[in-house]
């Protein structure tokens, strides 16, 4: 019987959908953003005459990463876009919008089921709402556009069972942490259906995180098995009636068990997603900066989780705190629930929503040996300017803003 | 059909470095750039031990890598700065699913090769590779094989790249 993936696939495709054989896939949404907007535009002008896009209507750019532009370079491209935009009636999520793959989740165009592909490497964590998601280079981002397919070799899946229930302290980040820790190599190109108590108990925003991170685990997708909660949101949002995609009695090419019984506030050394250790192991680690937001973990869930522990007190008068929403409506429930006030109080910055510093962004980079810790996904060197980035939850981050070290959500 | 040209072993402590990302193959602070011609100079700039890289390439060359490369980002910058440089191909372990795609749709030839370490190639030898029957050839014999190209991979290849490819099936 055929994995999500496979019956995705095969509702998107007149060829056969095998492991290892590379069909045509049809897709449903196409989004290009500001970084590689601009060079997708380029592609489309230069290889067609006119006529550069298949349905406008499934055809979206947002601006995720440098938004509101802060250099002429990018606002050039931004301007790019934009101008491409409007003269072939594609509809554009400005600079105000938020992260596109958190935003094609909230606008209903993204649901289970659907095919979706983006110039955002973690466009995967659409997997949180059982739909196919992929990030591509310019290339084959402006060949959808086109044509309103791309080529792909069908991946082997990977079946993960989450084993057991964690009594203590714990969040789906660092789910997230041990998951790449214990699927580096293992999940390389491969789909990874995800299953356990401790996923049914994830909210969509606990989803989101743990999909963003399969790019980090090195895999092609993440699915999550949408459940009733998932499905009425996706249909209020779609105003369509969703059919969700099951595996049932797959063939997986592997199946892994992960305990996650003793779970706990965990943290990614410099340099490397996968360098995962408990924090309590860690020792002290005193930090200068910390960042909450990206696409795993600035969602409402993330900033109620950080504002509980910040609500009241102080940040470390050594750290700088910059907290990013994802989108624009959570940037509204923050603002009317009193959390950006409380935020303030505190002593952190809050931003606008967008990617902030993943990619050279505005909000989140660090000065050479300065040590942050960040909700983000990556802590490649250089990744987020030039000091050490340590990988944590936004419990962990706001307890570690508290105390100046690296400290888990638990010990506050 | 054979390619031919000098290797380059991205090395660290006398191993392949694994986990080559696409920060260190091509820094998020030149993404702005969508002049191709711009990209060549800064492949590699932020790999420690290698930022002098597109100084010494040479048209033609071939780069061998450990594990994951091209790991994390989407960018094409990625894939094209090696293309402004001439490179012919890169040899790795295994590489990150979206950078082998954009390498493949530009017409980059990326190789996996799982036991390239094990190979007897100095930096600076001359090899051959075999794209159809995945061989990794050094005067004349075969040293080890790798993955052949898969019947897509060799047809955009062949075309150029993904554009063409396209207008060549229509």
């Amino acid at each position: 019987m055929p994995t999500i993936i496979e019956k995705i696939f095969q509702n998107h495709t007149g060829d056969r959908v095998e492991v290892g054989e590379t069909i045509w896939l049809e897709i449903d949404l196409r989004t290009a953003r500001d970084f590689a907007g601009a060079n997708v535009v380029k592609n489309l002008i230069e290889n067609y005459g006119g006529n550069y896009v298949n349905n406008a209507s499934k055809t979206f750019f947002t601006f995720d990463c440098n938004a509101p532009a802060n250099t002429i370079e990018y606002a050039t491209n931004h301007q790019i876009c934009r101008k491409f935009a409007r003269e072939n009636g594609i509809k554009i999520y400005d600079v105000d919008s938020g992260i596109g793959s958190h935003v094609v989740i909230e606008e209903g165009l993204a649901y289970p089921g659907v095919t979706a592909v983006s110039t955002d490497s973690h466009f995967n964590l659409l997997g949180a709402v059982g739909a196919f998601g992929q990030g591509m280079g310019d290339v084959d981002i402006a060949f959808a556009f086109k044509t309103g397919k791309i080529w792909f070799e069908v991946p082997p899946t990977i079946k993960v069972n989450f084993l057991g229930m964690p009594s203590d302290a714990w969040s789906a980040k660092d789910l997230a942490l041990l998951c790449v820790k214990e699927l580096k190599r293992v999940a390389l190109g491969k789909a990874i259906e995800f299953y356990g108590d401790i996923i049914d108990s994830l909210s969509l925003d606990g989803r989101i995180t743990l999909s963003s991170m399969v790019t980090e685990m090195g895999g092609i997708a993440g699915f999550i098995t949408p459940d009733k909660r998932i499905i009425s949101f996706c249909e209020k949002n779609s105003g369509k009636k969703i059919k969700p995609v099951y595996a049932d009695d797959a063939n997986y090419e592997k199946e892994i068990d992960i305990d996650v019984s003793t779970l706990e506030p965990m943290v990614a050394l410099p340099p490397s997603p996968s360098n995962v250790r408990r924090v309590r192991d860690v020792g002290d680690v005193k930090i200068d900066s910390v960042f909450i937001g990206s696409c795993t973990n600035g969602r409402m869930d993330d900033m109620l989780s950080a504002w509980k522990i910040i609500k009241g007190k102080k940040i470390s008068e050594d750290v700088k705190m910059k907290i990013v929403p994802a989108t624009r409506r959570i940037w509204k429930e923050m603002l009317d629930k009193g959390l950006i006030k409380d935020f303030f109080e505190a002593g952190a910055i809050v931003s606008h929503a967008c990617c902030a510093g993943c990619a050279s962004g505005q909000i989140g980079m660090t000065g050479i040996d300065e040590n942050q810790a960040s909700t983000s996904n990556r802590n490649f060197k250089g990744k987020q300017g030039a000091g050490n980035t340590y990988l944590v939850s936004p419990a962990t981050a706001a307890a570690s803003a508290l105390s100046g070290y690296i400290t888990g959500g638990d010990e506050i | 059909m054979k390619i031919c040209g000098r290797v380059w072993k991205l090395e660290k402590d006398g191993k392949l470095i694994d986990d080559i990302d696409t920060d260190m193959i091509y820094h998020n602070k030149y993404l702005h750039i969508t002049d191709k011609k711009e990209m060549g100079k800064y492949a590699f700039s932020n790999l420690q031990g290698w930022e002098d890289f597109p100084k010494k390439a040479k048209k033609g060359d071939i780069i061998f890598a450990g594990e994951n490369f091209g790991c994390g980002s989407s960018r094409q910058q990625a894939v094209d700065c090696f293309i402004q440089l001439g490179i012919n191909a890169i040899v790795a372990k295994s590489f990150g699913a979206i950078y082998r795609r954009n390498a493949i749709n530009s017409g980059l030839v990326v190789i996996e090769c799982k036991d390239i370490d094990r190979v007897d190639i100095k930096n600076g030898e001359e090899i051959e590779i075999d794209l159809i029957k995945g061989e990794i050839i050094k005067n004349g014999k075969i040293l080890i094989k790798a993955t052949p190209m898969s019947a897509i991979q060799y047809a955009i290849y062949k075309a150029g790249n993904l554009f063409e490819y396209a207008k060549s099936i229509q």
